[in-house]
């Protein structure tokens, strides 16, 4: 699939659910191809995997900060820190997101299945989702913070019958 | 008369929103009941008076299609309203919830005003 396409439809769908259901306002910026990394994360980041005519993962990474501000957007109610409602907000922020990219792929890709989203939070965190070989990253700046969409898309054929692919995370 | 509405959603910020937009609403709103996931939606509605169901599509356990079907086929439900709200836009699922008797359908994001409307509608 061409990335411009994809890159397309993660502005689209991540700009649309920041205006409907947070009111905050959000910059794409540039996009980069990475390789996974040993690389550790801290933050809360949501998984969110697709099956069917192509197979993938999609996933919402940002900082304790700017989740805590998701969830006081989307609930009308402060947050100041990662609780369970914060981390249930950013897993329904994911899925909406990689939920309508999602949708739109199914008019060129056919019918896909969208899995339910994890969402962990924590320091030094390692995620691997089984089949992944680069990511492509769309970031975004909401004011001084940033949030990451990452995607992988393949062809069922290079899995088993369009399973969703999984993810492990490990802590160090 | 006052309508009560169940909420089916496996995110509680969800359901939360939805009972938010309902209560300021100009809409005669009672009792609002939640579930996260339709096993324990189809447990609410025998539990309870509900007159209005808002549920998702993907859930655990069971989803919001097989909730839906399994509503309709029983006969003291088979005529409640259910609106449902999810991000599934495909017009497969689409279809698919209007042939199991789906009054309305949301896509996720929803504005306020889109909820407002299907009450409209409703009442």
């Amino acid at each position: 699939m061409d990335d411009s396409v994809l890159v397309r439809l993660i502005r689209e769908a991540t700009e649309s659910v920041f205006s409907v259901m947070l009111d905050l306002p959000i910059e794409a910026g540039p996009v980069e191809r990475v390789v996974p990394t040993s690389d550790g994360y801290d933050g809360v980041i949501a998984l969110v995997p697709l099956g069917g005519t192509i197979i993938g993962s999609g996933r919402l990474i940002c900082g304790a900060r700017l989740a805590c501000r998701i969830s006081s957007a989307m609930l009308m109610a402060e947050h100041t820190a990662v609780t369970e409602e914060v981390l249930d907000a950013v897993g329904e922020l994911g899925n909406m997101i990689i939920g309508n990219v999602k949708t739109e792929l199914e008019s060129t890709e056919g019918p896909l299945a969208l899995g339910l989203p994890t969402v962990i939070f924590g320091r030094n965190y390692h995620a691997r989702s089984s089949a992944v070989r680069e990511w492509l990253v769309v970031p975004f700046q909401c004011e001084e913070d940033r949030l990451e969409i990452h995607m992988f898309l393949a062809p069922a054929a290079d899995r088993q019958a369009g399973k969703p692919a999984h993810a492990v995370v490990h802590f160090d | 008369m006052a309508l009560n509405v169940l909420i089916v959603d496996d995110s509680a910020a969800i359901r939360k929103i939805l009972e938010r937009v309902l209560r300021h609403a100009d809409f005669p709103l009672g009792d609002v009941h939640e579930a996260g996931d339709g096993k324990e939606a189809l447990a609410k509605l025998a539990q309870s008076d509900v007159g209005l169901v808002f549920s998702d599509i993907n859930m655990p356990n069971m989803d919001g299609l097989e909730f839906l079907a399994q509503m309709k086929a029983n006969e003291s439900w088979s005529k409640l309203p259910v609106i449902m709200v999810t991000t599934e836009g495909g017009q497969e699922k689409v279809m698919q919830a209007i042939q199991l008797g789906a009054t309305g359908y949301i896509r996720k994001p929803f504005t306020a005003e889109q909820i407002k409307e299907k009450l409209a509608g409703i009442i």
